[in-house]
């Protein structure tokens, strides 16, 4: 008889080697980025030296700093940068959508995005702030055991076709990135970001897409159906369509272009089969810029 | 059968079902295709979207028509073509006999006659038509049967080196008019030989008569001469025809032995000849081995004329006891040889000792009476290798002591002193005539002139043995000429002298004849019939009607005469004749043999042999249908985008396989070398070598594809997949390192593999020998895989090794390590020894070690299977117990990173740690 604590350590090694491929590529993913500096390019609380100012009155002695004021009869502050740890929440589209690839060359949507983001939170941590998901289940910590966790949870996968992005649960004046297709009802969409601006979070909508669904490369009589099979459209000419989808799909990237303008949100496109240094990097800016406006 | 454009069809009427085609066409046409169910997130944007037509997508017309061709093959296929319909007057259902000439002419082309035999009695069986076989120059009984069990007894026709004898026409005339009424095919050779007409004549009278010639020309070549030193050729054919140029091959054995093709000559016929002539000028060491002259591409015994002793001139040494005697030409012992040897022989000249060496077929001895006893001794040894010696009598031989007592060795009989003169001016009686040559005498046929009369002569003593030697005598039975064998070789004894002092028998024919016939000169082609009379010929070898040699076996002995002038036939076949010393060959094709085509009178229809077979074609056109049927299916599949993954695989075998394309062998084996090189120089990649052992090659190519993995995630080594290397087949210069687990049952390299990986180590390659067993015991030859390993390695140019000091820069290239722990947790780690110079400066923290990478490293600790990872990077063997061990993993890993690093980087780490101490020296 086997013992239970055994069962419970091969079950969960089981599940920790599914781990490691995912959290090693994004590790890898995460090496390219060189860090640069990121603070907040203003005085503050800090560790880095930032300026010295002439003292005011008001600084207290102790501020003074007399190595340099010793150059000369003047009186100096040393003034360090301010660094201050951010959250940023994070959300990926689970639903059954995301697990679309049009050929075996290319990676899943879902994939995609789960390395992406895996490796932007890498990058984060590694850079001080505190990374969590959007929603309750697990609040921005930093350090390495959160890549752990995240890792942990970006590799369940919900069943429903379409699964709106989750918008509880934020904290007032965070970051936040939205990765997903958005290819689902766009009211979902508008009422996260509306809640998101509400609280004066900003963000990126990450939006990941396979290039089939750019091009849309199909003839004859079809049955295009969901991921999940839960929606279904029969043509005859798949060809006609192909003008009145692209069409369609411009009108809703607009419309997602339209909301982050609205919300001070950024939004880009990443398609899978770009590689995802240019999208990781895309993002890392996007982030390291907000905060450099702030 | 209907034919319609040439082929024929059995079912004609089903033809009439392409008139369907046109309306299938539009019966496909209108059905639409069945839909495709296809995954597509973008579903939720295609909502309510309707189309803008009713009208469905078409099937494109390409593959209606693959379908309506299929359909069309399908019909036509049923309907049964036949390609080449057989469409025969003599076509009945009667008797039927196939006359084949089967003579030499025929040899060259007798694939052809019996494939058109075979055919001929394939139809013959399909009408069920009795059958016989007639071969006329082998005629046999002939029995009407089935032709199907004819048809098992082809392979026994074959040509016969003759063609058709009168007596066999008779034979063969006779056998048909037994059967009455019957069709004839006649396969011809082209050839015409008497009687002919008559077989004509008689299959005629029994019925129709259809003949198959070959239209390719009979080629002959006549006996080659030998003229002013030149050999002479001439090749003939029966009928003149365009210009044609052919090669003869002179063949023969080389001086090892082997048969060869000793020269080639070119021959052309001018257009419309029928005879081509050909010098050949040949060394006469050369011309001597030739043993037959053959037309290349023309196998058959007409085209083959062997080569008997004509072509080899015999070297004949003349050696008389007085030289010189100018004026007196005339009286010279060797003037009457000279003259009668010079036409047919190459004569020498010379001291004994000057000759002997030359090694000369005869040689001749006019009067010369003592020889020393050396010289005696070496005639005698080439006598018994086969020599002949031709000895004279004479006024010295007379006078001599030599064989008065005992034999002499090189005298055939004992001498009486003094010899005898009869018939001269001071002595009674006539001059003696010659007796007629008895039966055993090989002068047996020969011509007795009358005019030939001797005066003088040396006797023989009356001895048992003498009557056996005597092969020529005079009238009154007094030996002439004395013969007797001495091994292979023998000594003749002419009791008369050379010149014409004694006897008037050098002055006449009967001496040259005689010269002849022991083989002292050649035999002239133009031999005529009355010089053999009397000899009888035993064939050594005879030839095939192909016109290749075998042996005679237990063929009867021929009469000299009809040797020369038969015909030849079952009696008297081709070939290599022996009688005594002499030899003769007897050919096909003789001095005036002329080839004649055969005439054939107009009433006969005369096709060629080369009869398109009839060949159904209803297979052919179903497989063509169902061949597009399965593309129709493919190209159906993939217009509907169902091919995807592996079923396109799928679809790429059954189209590979449908079309007989073999597939591409497995890599690595068949791979092409510089396919090889690109793969494994493009990136960095790690090598095994592989030993045979497929469980320890696996863990090998896993264990490196762990490591790999690891140096990926943890340094900025990214190698490739790595490649297990066979040390015979593949270059491995590159490959930084190669791993080498030992197995028992390895086997050991190729000393080429043993060069190659000698170059590999001496230019900077590196191997790492396992041995696997450091869990049993320390490294050496105290384990069988220790053992394997100094076996091995013997061969290989390994420098002093020993066990990894504690400073070596392995410890420290990536990680910083003192112990290098595999599977297995052995000690000793084997690397090449630190110079011996190499000490410890003060302050720094290790020695000044050799300068490049260590070329091998030993160990026993199974690293491999510490790093061997399964498919998704999961460890594939446990490593020691619990989390200790896996921290004994690590370290192997860490072992791993900090080999490729050394291999890699050399000593880079080591110069690198010195900066430090290097710093503080310079007083910063």
């Amino acid at each position: 008889m086997t013992s239970a604590p055994v069962l419970l350590r091969q079950s969960a090694e089981e599940q920790a080697a599914r781990l490691p491929p995912l959290l090693a590529r994004a590790e890898h993913l995460a090496g390219a980025v060189l860090l640069g500096d990121h603070g907040r390019r203003r005085s503050g609380m800090g560790d880095d030296f930032w300026q010295y100012r002439p003292a005011q009155i008001g600084d207290s002695l102790r501020m003074i700093d007399h190595r340099r004021s010793a150059m000369g009869d003047q009186q100096f502050v040393r003034e360090r940068e301010w660094q201050i740890a951010q959250s940023v929440m994070l959300w990926v589209d689970q639903g059954a959508s995301m697990r679309f690839s049009s050929t075996d060359a290319l990676p899943e949507k879902a994939d995609r995005a789960r390395l992406l983001t895996l490796a932007l939170a890498i990058l984060l941590i590694r850079g001080g702030e505190r990374v969590g998901l959007t929603g309750t289940r697990l609040p921005p910590r930093r350090g390495n055991a959160q890549v752990i966790r995240l890792a942990e949870m970006f590799s369940e996968e919900h069943d429903e076709d379409y699964s709106p992005p989750e918008h509880r649960a934020m904290i007032p004046h965070a970051r936040a990135v939205f990765v997903s297709d958005f290819l689902g009802n766009i009211d979902d969409a508008r009422i996260a970001l509306t809640k998101a601006a509400d609280r004066g979070v900003r963000g990126i909508l990450y939006q990941v897409l396979d290039p089939s669904e750019e091009a849309f490369p199909f003839q004859g009589r079809t049955i295009f159906e969901s991921m999940g099979g839960t929606v279904r459209h029969e043509t005859l000419k798949a060809g006609d369509l192909r003008n009145r989808y692209l069409s369609r799909l411009a009108e809703r990237k607009a419309e997602l272009q339209e909301l982050c303008s609205v919300a001070g949100w950024q939004y880009n496109l990443h398609h899978t089969d770009v590689s995802a240094q240019t999208g990781l990097l895309w993002l890392w800016r996007a982030l390291d810029g907000g905060r450099s406006r702030a | 059968m209907t034919t319609i454009a040439g082929i024929g069809f059995t079912a004609p009427w089903l033809l009439l079902g392409l008139i369907l085609l046109p309306v299938l066409w539009l019966i496909l046409r209108a059905i639409p295709p069945s839909p495709i169910r296809r995954r597509f997130p973008g579903v939720a944007l295609l909502l309510g979207l309707m189309d803008d037509e009713s009208v469905t997508d078409r099937t494109p017309w390409w593959l209606l028509l693959l379908r309506v061709l299929a359909v069309a093959g399908m019909i036509v296929g049923l309907a049964g073509p036949v390609l080449n319909p057989q469409l025969d007057e003599t076509a009945g259902d009667g008797p039927l006999l196939m006359v084949v000439d089967g003579s030499w002419a025929g040899a060259a082309g007798w694939a052809g006659t019996r494939d058109a035999l075979e055919a001929e009695l394939y139809r013959a069986a399909a009408n069920n038509r009795p059958t016989a076989i007639l071969q006329l120059s082998a005629p046999e009984p002939l029995v009407m049967q089935a032709a199907g069990t004819l048809r098992s007894s082809l392979p026994g026709f074959v040509p016969r080196p003759w063609q058709p004898a009168p007596d066999q026409v008779d034979v063969s005339i006779a056998a048909m008019e037994d059967l009455g009424g019957f069709d004839t095919i006649w396969f011809s050779d082209g050839l015409e030989y008497p009687g002919r007409d008559r077989v004509l004549e008689t299959i005629e009278t029994a019925g129709n008569v259809r003949v198959i010639q070959s239209g390719s020309a009979v080629l002959g070549i006549r006996p080659a001469r030998y003229e002013d030193g030149i050999v002479q050729l001439t090749s003939l054919r029966q009928t003149g025809g365009p210009e044609r140029e052919i090669t003869v091959n002179a063949e023969g054995l080389d001086p090892a032995g082997n048969a060869r093709t000793l020269a080639s000559l070119q021959m052309r016929f001018e257009a419309g000849a029928t005879v081509s002539n050909a010098e050949l000028a040949l060394p006469a060491e050369l011309r001597a081995r030739v043993s037959r002259f053959e037309i290349l591409g023309h196998r058959s015994a007409g085209a083959t004329t062997l080569v008997d002793d004509s072509l080899r001139r015999r070297e004949v040494a003349l050696i008389a006891a007085r030289e010189g005697r100018e004026g007196l030409e005339l009286l010279s012992p060797l003037h009457y040889l000279e003259q009668a040897l010079e036409p047919t022989a190459d004569l020498l000249r010379g001291a004994l000792n000057d000759v002997l060496p030359a090694n000369p077929d005869v040689i001749v001895l006019a009067d010369v009476a003592t020889l020393s006893d050396s010289e005696s001794a070496s005639i005698t040894e080439w006598i018994e290798s086969g020599g002949l010696l031709l000895r004279f009598a004479g006024p010295r031989v007379a006078a001599s002591d030599v064989s008065r007592q005992d034999e002499d060795t090189l005298m055939p009989v004992r001498l009486r002193s003094g010899g005898r003169s009869v018939g001269g001016a001071m002595s009674w009686g006539q001059p003696k005539t010659l007796a007629p040559f008895s039966d055993g005498s090989p002068f047996f046929g020969l011509d007795v002139p009358q005019d030939v009369t001797i005066t003088a002569q040396v006797m023989a003593q009356p001895d048992p043995t003498l009557a056996d030697r005597v092969i020529a005598s005079l009238s009154d039975g007094t030996p002439l000429v004395t013969r007797k064998k001495i091994g292979q070789g023998q000594v003749v004894l002419f009791h008369v002298t050379a010149n014409a002092e004694w006897s008037s028998l050098p002055l006449s024919g009967l001496f040259v004849e005689m010269m002849e016939r022991l083989a002292v000169s050649s035999a002239n082609p133009e031999t005529a019939a009355e010089d053999l009379e009397g000899t009888t010929w035993t064939p050594n070898n005879v030839m095939d009607g192909f016109g290749t040699l075998e042996d005679a076996g237990a063929l009867p002995s021929v009469p000299g005469p009809e040797l020369l002038t038969g015909a030849p036939g079952p009696d008297l076949r081709p070939g290599i004749y022996q009688s005594g010393d002499r030899l003769m060959a007897r050919n096909v094709v003789g001095m005036s043999t002329a080839l004649t085509p055969i005439a054939w009178p107009d009433r006969i229809p005369v096709s060629g042999l080369t009869v398109a077979e009839e060949m159904p074609l209803g297979g052919f056109f179903l497989g063509l249908a169902i061949a597009l049927l399965l593309i129709d299916i493919i190209a159906s599949l993939a217009l509907s985008n169902r091919l995807t993954g592996p079923q396109r695989n799928v679809a790429a075998g059954l189209i590979a396989a449908l079309f007989l394309i073999p597939t591409p062998p497995n890599a690595q084996q068949t791979q092409d070398p510089e396919d090889f090189a690109v793969t494994a120089a493009a990136e960095v990649v790690l090598a095994h070598v592989l030993t045979g052992n497929r469980d320890v090659d696996g863990i090998a190519q896993a264990g490196l594809t762990g490591l790999s993995d690891t140096l990926f995630f943890r340094t900025s080594v990214e190698p490739a997949t790595p490649i297990g290397v066979d040390l015979e087949a593949d270059e491995l210069a590159f490959f930084p390192i190669l791993y080498w687990p030992i197995t028992q049952d390895q086997q050991r390299p190729s000393d080429a593999a043993y060069a190659k990986l000698n170059e590999y180590l001496r230019s900077g390659g590196l191997i790492v020998f396992d041995t696997r067993d450091a869990d049993m015991s320390g490294l050496g030859a105290s384990s069988p895989n220790g053992r394997k390993l100094q076996q091995l390695a013997a061969p290989l140019d390994i420098p002093a090794l020993e066990p990894i000091p504690s400073d070596h820069v392995l410890t420290r290239t990536f990680y910083l390590l003192q112990e290098f722990p595999g599977r297995h947790r052995g000690r000793d780690v084997w690397v090449e020894a630190a110079p011996p110079g190499a000490e410890q400066v003060e302050g720094m923290p290790f020695r000044n070690l050799n300068d490049g990478v260590t070329p091998v490293i030993i160990g026993g600790n199974d690293w491999a299977s510490a790093w061997a990872v399964t498919g998704n990077g999961a460890p594939l063997l446990p490593v020691g117990r619990g989390f200790g061990g896996e921290r004994q993993r690590e370290m192997a890993y860490r072992f791993g990173v900090n080999l490729i690093m050394h291999v890699l980087t050399g000593n880079y780490k080591s110069d690198q740690v010195h900066v430090p101490a290097l710093l503080d020296r310079l007083g910063q």
